[in-house]
Formats: structure tokens, C-alpha cells, sequence
């Protein structure tokens, strides 16, 4: 009986502390329903339910202007930083060269180092570089791939290294040639972690602020108006997009899920289904991935 | 299964190149931009007019003028790492151990609401812990709180948003770390007559020390470094490191002391991280 009782009192405290960090997510969703108050100082108060915020996001448009700005930067880091940190895995799964744990340390210090420290460095090389002038859209996208490419590299090689290559070989013993093994064979295997990379790079880049706050002369991504408007009258519509990104994650991740949980159904029967390829990716900042980097 | 044969030859150089070229570029070399930067004199300002001069007096100054926010930062980083290690622990101790079938979502969920907006959730803080909201109410009403007291604007919601903001960190490595541990021990030590109690502590707390370690870093570096709890929740009488650096490098254009600031920071973390494996005794983190 008591041992009945402790067990559930862990998994009891365990939810406890899931419902401390959804609280402040209700209320982000909830104020995405509250009716602006005229009065400065009730800012941070409920007022009235109104459905405008969500009818009208872009009352501020400088607000959509920033979330254009940091969507387009989150594409085309992702892209970036995919792509490099893609063949980076392959290379460091499969191919042998000199100097492969001076190429660990590389790859790790990024994910361990301050972020404040790593916008700073960033700051002072490109003022020493003369580009001082010229900081914005491309000073930010440089720094994003820079800070998304560690966390790619890593999560694709965690799905490489889990892979063995007798399919390749047995490709090969039926005639593909390397490119056709390559991509009929090893690329939809490996897809997975890469689109759970990319996903993972895109929410990197897109809620980055220290970097790039430091990075971004007078370009404003998406952070950085919520920043700026901290010190004004907030409007309601920051809530809404907070809410719809907590939204469109939640169906990645489930969406996810549920293909992951069919395929494994179809092809093994009742396999244990490992947490999706976004939970690893975002693991991916945890021991496992990260620590044995080194 | 057969160990997977490395390739040898060009091919993985090539593929390997841009990648490194890019972090040797743009996350190394900056270091070095760092350093130099740190020991200019104060003869510019504005980005132009700095030499490069070894002016060490740059490093006694800021650790002058700045060690108060030096200190609070480390005690804030120490006060939320301990925080979210102890939230953390129990989270993934209950979903290596007790969640069963719903391991999965639970894990799901510990990430979901950090999908949301940073800023955006820094900010629902500020709702949850305002003077007149019912947790300042229910305090007060408990004497817990004077019936002036606030939360908002203070180191507690600073420390509070920190180990908040950072809790994912601690609780993914514990999580790995846990979830290896095979149960039958702790059962064994059950079945010894260990009290639960002692059982953990001698059994379950030193299995999961990877992960203990792993945690306690991952969020003690972001939390110790980070501006952004402290600018929305705190107030100016709780100004931590990171935002020095920064209002010194976008606000009054001191690139010299900026500099040296961020080399303090960073060689201060590097030497407590070092002392800290050194003294847990795992040298495999780094």
C-alpha cells in the first residue's frame, strides 16, 4: 500500500512540474483572446474576450514586417545550415580524414559556449572586418548558420551512426550503382533526422535573440520587436503568433508521431517506437548527442 | 551486424570542408577578433579610431566596475541551476520510471511549450507574478508576502525565469541518463532493506550522475550568460553580466570593455566548468 502510494506520489510531483511549465503558456494563449486595455498600467491584466487579435494580426504592421523578416531568415539558415551540417555527418560517419576529434571539439564548442560570448566575438569580427556598417539580414543569417550547424551535424550523425550499411552493400550486390544506392537506399533512410535537423535549426533561428540582437543593426526579427515592444504598450497579436507556433509544432511533432507509429506498425509489428525524430533532434542538446560529440 | 567501413580518400575532406570552414570562420577566428578587441585603447569610439595596444588596464577596470554584476550573475546561474535540477530530476525520474506508456508524450510535452516564443513566454511572466495578480495575492493574504511586497522587478522573478526558461535542458540529459539505469537495481536494493531514501541516494543518484553533470551545465552556461529574464522581469538593481555586455557593446559603443567583459565571462566559465569535471570526477565530458 505505501509502496503503491510512493510510486504514484513521483509520477504525481513528476506531472506537477509538466503543469508548472504549461502555466505560462495558458496565459500566452489566453491573452491572445484579451481586448487591449486602454489604460497603460492594466497591460498585464485580463480584460475582455475579443476575437480581433486573431482576426487582425497585422494591426501593427511592423510586427508581420518582423515575423517576415525572421521567417525568411529561419528558411534560409535552415537551408544553410542543413545542407553543410548534412554533409558534415556524412563525412564524419562514413569517411575517414586527420584530425577527427580537434573536428569534435569544433562541433561541440558552439552548442556549449555562452550565446552572449558567441554574438559578442561574432560583433567584434565583423567590426574589425569593416563590415560594421553593413550589419543586418546577412550578418544575422551568417550567425544563425553558424549556431544552428553544430546541432544538424549532430542530429544527423545520431541517425547515421544508427544505421548500418548492409543495405548499401546489399544495393550493391544487386547491381545499383553508388548513386542509385545512394539515393534509393541510404537518403530515405537518413531523411528523417535531416528533416528533424531542419526543423530543429528553423525554431533555433527563428527564437534566437542575444545573437542576434548583437548582429543586426537596424534589421528587427521577431525577438526583437517583442523586446522592443516590452518597454511600450504590448499589443495582443505577439500572444497570437506565440500561440500559433506552439500550434503548428505541436501537429509537427504529433504528425510525426503518428507516421512513425504507422510505419513501424506496418513493417514490425509491436516494435517499441522510439520518441520521433523532432524529440531526438531536440535531445539533441542533451548528453547523449551532445557530450559524446567529444 | 557489421561495423560500417569508413571510406578513405578525398571524399570526406570535401564533405566535411564547408562545414568546418564555416565554424573555424565564423565561431573561432572571432575569438581571436574578441581577445584583440579586449586590449584596445579607449581612443575610439563608434566602431572607428581603436588601436590595438595591449591595454590590460581594460580587464582591472571592468572587474572594478562591473564585479557586482559579475557575482549576482554566478549566484543567479548557481541559485536556477539547482532549481531546475531538483524540478528536473523528479519531471524525468517520473517519465523514465513511472510513465509508462505515456513516456512519449510526456516527453513530447516537457518540449512543447518551448516551442512558443521565448520572449513571448518571458513576457507571461510578468502577468503571472504583477503586483496584483493572485499569486502576489494569495502570498499577501498568507503573510508570506508584506502587504507592500512585490515579485515583479526583483531577484526572485529573475531567478524564477531563469530556471523556467532553462528547465528543458536540465531535464533531457537527466532523461537519457535515467532512463539507462536498469530498475532491477533499485529494486534490489530495496529487497536489501535499503530505505527508499538511502536506496536513492546510493543507487539511483550516482547512476544518473552523466546525466546530473551534463544537465547541471547545459543550463548553469546559457543561465549565467543570459539578459533577457533579467531585462523583462528583473530590475536595475539586479543587472547581471550579460546585459553589461550588452548595453556596453549596442548602447554606449565601449568596444574595449565590452570585450573584456565577454573574455571574463568566458574564461570564468571555462574554469568552473573545468574544477567542476575535475571534482565530479567524469573526464569524458570534455
Amino acid at each position: 500500500m505505501m509502496r503503491w502510494l510512493r510510486s504514484r506520489i513521483v509520477l504525481f510531483l513528476g506531472i506537477l512540474v509538466l503543469v508548472y511549465t504549461f502555466v505560462p503558456i495558458f496565459i500566452v494563449v489566453m491573452m491572445s483572446f484579451n481586448k487591449l486595455p486602454s489604460e497603460q498600467s492594466k497591460i498585464y491584466r485580463w480584460n475582455a474576450f475579443t476575437l480581433d487579435n486573431w482576426l487582425h494580426p497585422c494591426a501593427d504592421p511592423s510586427m508581420c514586417t518582423a515575423l517576415r523578416t525572421s521567417i525568411f531568415i529561419g528558411l534560409f539558415a535552415t537551408l544553410g545550415a542543413t545542407i553543410l551540417g548534412t554533409l558534415a555527418a556524412f563525412a564524419l560517419v562514413r569517411h575517414q580524414f586527420v584530425g577527427r576529434s580537434g573536428t569534435n571539439v569544433l562541433i561541440f564548442l558552439p552548442m556549449a559556449a555562452p550565446e552572449i560570448v558567441m554574438g559578442s566575438s561574432l560583433l567584434a569580427l565583423f567590426v574589425a572586418g569593416g563590415f560594421a556598417g553593413q550589419l543586418g539580414f546577412f550578418t544575422i543569417l551568417i550567425a544563425h548558420i553558424m549556431f544552428c550547424l553544430s546541432f544538424v551535424i549532430v542530429t544527423v550523425r545520431s541517425r547515421l551512426a544508427g544505421l548500418s550499411d548492409t543495405l548499401e552493400q546489399a544495393a550493391a550486390d544487386l547491381y545499383a550503382t553508388p548513386q542509385q544506392a545512394f539515393w534509393k537506399v541510404t537518403f530515405p533512410l537518413v531523411f528523417p533526422g535531416i528533416l528533424g535537423a531542419a526543423l530543429l535549426s528553423f525554431s533555433l533561428s527563428f527564437d534566437d535573440f542575444i545573437i542576434t540582437n548583437l548582429n543586426a543593426g537596424t534589421t528587427t526579427t521577431f525577438p526583437m520587436y517583442v523586446y522592443g515592444v516590452s518597454r511600450r504598450t504590448i499589443p495582443m497579436q505577439i500572444n497570437v503568433v506565440g500561440t500559433l507556433m506552439l500550434i503548428i509544432s505541436v501537429l509537427i511533432v504529433v504528425g510525426g508521431e503518428v507516421r512513425s507509429r504507422a510505419r513501424t506498425r506496418a513493417l514490425a509489428g509491436p516494435k517499441p517506437v522510439r520518441a520521433d525524430s523532432v524529440v531526438a533532434a531536440a535531445s539533441a542538446r542533451s548528453s547523449a548527442g551532445a557530450l559524446d560529440a567529444v | 551486424m557489421s561495423e560500417t567501413v569508413r571510406k578513405k580518400g578525398i571524399t570526406g575532406y570535401i564533405l566535411l570542408a564547408p562545414a568546418m570552414f564555416w565554424l573555424l570562420l565564423f565561431f573561432l577566428i572571432p575569438f581571436y577578433s574578441l581577445l584583440a578587441a579586449s586590449l584596445f585603447n579607449e581612443g575610439g569610439s563608434d566602431f572607428r579610431g581603436y588601436t590595438m595596444v595591449y591595454q590590460w588596464s581594460n580587464y582591472s577596470e571592468v572587474l572594478q566596475a562591473y564585479w557586482p554584476q559579475i557575482v549576482r550573475s554566478l549566484v543567479y546561474g548557481g541559485i536556477a541551476t539547482f532549481q531546475c535540477l531538483i524540478l528536473g530530476y523528479v519531471l524525468a525520474y517520473a517519465i523514465a520510471f513511472k510513465a509508462g506508456r505515456w513516456k512519449n508524450l510526456m516527453l513530447v510535452l516537457v518540449i512543447a511549450p518551448f516551442f512558443t516564443s521565448f520572449l513571448v513566454r518571458t513576457l507571461s511572466w510578468k502577468l503571472i507574478l504583477a503586483d496584483d495578480s493572485w499569486v502576489v495575492n494569495t502570498l499577501q493574504f498568507l503573510h508570506i508576502l508584506g502587504p507592500n511586497g512585490h515579485l515583479l522587478y526583483t531577484p526572485f522573478s529573475v531567478v524564477m525565469g531563469l530556471t523556467y526558461n532553462f528547465l528543458p535542458f536540465m531535464v533531457l540529459p537527466l532523461f537519457a541518463s535515467i532512463d539507462k539505469i536498469d530498475y532491477r537495481l533499485i529494486e534490489a536494493s530495496n529487497d536489501l532493506y535499503a530505505n527508499p531514501v538511502v536506496g536513492f541516494f546510493k543507487v539511483t543518484f550516482p547512476l544518473s550522475l552523466p546525466g546530473v553533470i551534463s544537465g547541471t551545465l547545459l543550463t548553469f552556461i546559457p543561465a549565467v550568460g543570459d539578459y533577457i529574464n533579467d531585462q523583462l522581469l528583473g530590475s536595475t538593481q539586479t543587472r547581471m553580466i550579460g546585459n553589461t555586455i550588452q548595453s556596453l557593446f549596442t548602447e554606449a559603443n565601449d568596444y574595449p570593455a565590452a570585450s573584456a567583459l565577454s573574455v571574463i565571462l568566458m574564461s570564468m566559465i571555462v574554469v568552473l566548468v573545468f574544477c567542476y569535471v575535475k571534482f565530479a570526477g567524469t573526464e569524458d565530458l570534455l
